[in-house]
Formats: C-alpha cells, sequence, structure tokens
C-alpha cells in the first residue's frame, strides 16, 4: 500500500463548492531512464485516477510518463449530499488502490 | 619570512571578511521559485509530508527483539521531539564524537529496539528523521559549538574553506564568496541545511543532508565521503553552526 495523503473538509454547506487534494507516494518510473547496467528501468507509473462521491464519479484523470513522482492532483467538486468520496489510483500492474473519506453535507 | 607572514595574514582576512553576516544570512527557501515556495508551504500538497507520515506510524510499530516502539521511550514526539532536530549534529560520549540525527535514530534502533540499522537513505530512516525534524519546524537552529564539539566543529569548518577535487573548489568559494549569483541556470545558495531531510523536485525524492553534500562534492569532481563518514558529520556540524538562529523548516522543498 503506497502512502496517501487525502485532504478535504469533513463538514460543508449543500452547494458549497470544496477543493479536494491527493498526493501518493509513487515513483512514476517513466519507462525511458537506463539503469545503473545500461538495462531500460521498466515502465511503472499510475495510469489513471478517479474520484467518485456517493459511487457517481467526478473526477477522472489519465497519467503520462510525464508526470513527476509522488503525483500531486486537486480539483474542486460541489457537496451536494452527505456520503462518502473514494479516492482510486491504479498502476501499469493493474492494481488499484483505493482510499476512502466521509463528507457531511449540512 | 615576513612576506609569508603578510601572506598568511591577508589570506585569514580575506577568510573572516568572506564569511555571511547575521543579517544577511537567508535559507535555500528565499532564493526557490514562488512555486517552490508555494508546494513547502502547504502541508496538504508538501510532498515530503508522505515522508512525516510514515514516520509517524514508524514511531508507534513495535520493532526489534525487545518488540518496543519509539513511542514506548520517547511518548508522544510532538512534545518530547520538539527542538531535537535543531540540536543536531550532538556529541555522543560512548563514540568520542558528534553524531548526526539519523546516526542517533538508527543507534537508538539497534541498541534500544535490539533491530537491523537501517540502510542509509533508506525509506524508515528518512521517514523517521523527517517526522523527528518537522516536530522542531520553527525552532531556531541552537547546534552547540562549544564542549567537546568544538575541535569537530573546527575541523567542519576546515573542510568547508579547504579547495579540493579537479575543480580545485572549496564550499566556502561558492556558499560565502558567491551565492545569490549563478552556476549555470541555478542561484547558489548559501548552503544552509534548514530544511532536512529536504524533498528536492531534482531528486523526486526526500533525501538527508549527507546526499546533498555528496552531490555538491561530486560536483567539485572530488571523491565523495561515505555516508556516515566522520569527516561528512563534521562538515554537517560546521554548517548547522553556522545557520545557528535560523528556522527549521523540514520538511523543505527546494529545487
Amino acid at each position: 500500500m503506497a502512502r496517501v495523503l487525502i485532504n478535504l473538509p469533513t463538514r460543508a454547506k449543500r452547494g458549497e463548492v470544496i477543493e479536494i487534494k491527493t498526493l501518493i507516494a509513487h515513483p512514476m518510473e517513466t519507462g525511458y531512464r537506463l539503469g545503473p547496467t545500461g538495462a531500460v528501468i521498466p515502465r511503472d507509473i499510475i495510469n489513471r485516477f478517479t474520484c467518485t462521491y456517493n459511487g457517481q464519479e467526478v473526477f477522472r484523470a489519465d497519467l503520462f510518463p510525464a508526470v513527476a513522482a509522488n503525483p500531486f492532483i486537486a480539483f474542486f467538486a460541489v457537496a451536494t449530499e452527505s456520503g462518502e468520496l473514494a479516492f482510486s489510483w491504479t498502476d501499469d500492474h493493474g492494481e488499484t488502490q483505493t482510499e476512502v473519506r466521509q463528507i457531511t453535507v449540512e | 619570512m615576513k612576506g609569508l607572514a603578510l601572506a598568511a595574514m591577508t589570506v585569514v582576512a580575506a577568510a573572516s571578511a568572506a564569511e555571511i553576516a547575521p543579517t544577511d544570512r537567508r535559507s535555500g527557501y528565499d532564493f526557490a521559485g514562488p512555486e517552490t515556495r508555494a508546494m513547502q508551504d502547504d502541508d496538504t500538497a508538501n510532498p515530503g509530508m508522505l515522508w512525516v507520515a510514515q514516520g509517524e506510524s514508524l514511531w508507534a510499530t513495535k520493532a526489534g527483539a525487545v518488540a518496543r516502539s519509539c513511542a514506548d521511550c520517547h511518548d508522544n514526539a510532538q512534545t518530547s521531539m520538539k527542538g531535537v532536530a535543531a540540536r543536531y549534529p550532538a556529541f555522543d560520549p560512548a563514540l568520542g564524537r558528534p553524531v548526526d540525527l539519523e546516526q542517533r535514530i538508527n543507534r537508538c534502533h539497534a541498541e534500544h529496539q535490539q533491530a537491523e540499522p537501517w540502510a542509509w537513505e533508506g525509506p524508515e530512516l528518512l521517514a523517521l528523521t523527517a517526522f523527528v525534524a518537522h516536530q522542531s519546524r520553527g525552532q531556531p537552529i541552537a547546534t552547540e559549538t562549544g564542549g567537546a564539539q568544538r575541535p569537530f566543529l573546527e575541523q567542519g569548518s576546515q573542510l568547508f574553506h579547504r579547495r579540493e577535487g579537479q575543480l580545485n573548489l572549496s564550499c566556502s568559494q561558492c556558499h560565502d564568496d558567491n551565492w545569490g549569483k549563478r552556476l549555470a541556470g541555478a542561484v547558489i545558495p548559501q548552503g544552509h541545511p534548514t530544511g532536512y531531510p529536504i524533498y528536492r523536485l531534482e531528486w523526486q525524492s526526500l533525501g538527508s543532508l549527507q546526499r546533498r553534500l555528496r552531490n555538491c562534492v561530486i560536483g567539485t569532481r572530488a571523491e565523495p565521503y561515505d555516508y556516515g563518514a566522520p569527516e561528512a558529520v563534521t562538515l554537517e556540524l560546521y554548517l548547522m553552526a553556522r545557520a545557528r538562529g535560523m528556522s527549521l523548516e523540514t520538511p523543505a522543498v527546494r529545487p
């Protein structure tokens, strides 16, 4: 499990625009670099990030080798109802890490 | 003979004149671009906080043959470790020489937790060092410069002022005499270790002061010191003493 930092308000007013910031520890190896023996270091990046709000997708991003290590993704969403936000990062091995955060809308 | 003495005096005068006045001292933060500074200022955007978070969980994890965590002895790091990093490198009576924060943590890990020491620049040692140093953020650097540390501080000062490598450069020639000017595209900072371990964009990772020193030494085309070498620690000690009173920023973000 990679280390993840997610920042969003725990409470918001209905209709409020909230900022969500995410950081995940990942080398984002491009596949273009050579190792100490001259062999290519195989590509290993997170290629997709998604955020769902009570099951509905509200944000998605495709990532490419030019994205730096430990990708930081910040975006905005409208607080519509109380519930959970699920954040998923998928890497080149097809593995997905998902983190869930709760929000209370009043 | 008289000429020699005069020459020696001139050299001494030049060396002392080149030292940075306390009011002119500036952290690497002040030389960084606005985007880099913004990244450091916002804990939710500072990638160094990933290591701090890992260090926080290591602090509470039982480890080694005695199954003891850092918290079992040192309790809450927010109080027990506040200001600690600002005092390192510190003299270790058992070794008879100063040790830096990484060495102190690794010795504690090996002796009191009876665990395998962590590798230099390995993720665990970096994370725990970052977590401990983070507790001193905003504290003034207060490394001991007298007593038993004094001879080591002088050794460090000599290393800082000694020309070395194929380029025949000393640390002082860039960081005392030419700070603020450019070396290729990059601004030469004053070389104050205010935010270690730092997240360096060039590294795309967190790294220790010793790793940074190795970069500089290789840049002069000299042979770098091994990780944990006594020379490297005395150089760290001199740099911390040179930056006395400046605030710690760990984890700092630098280009």
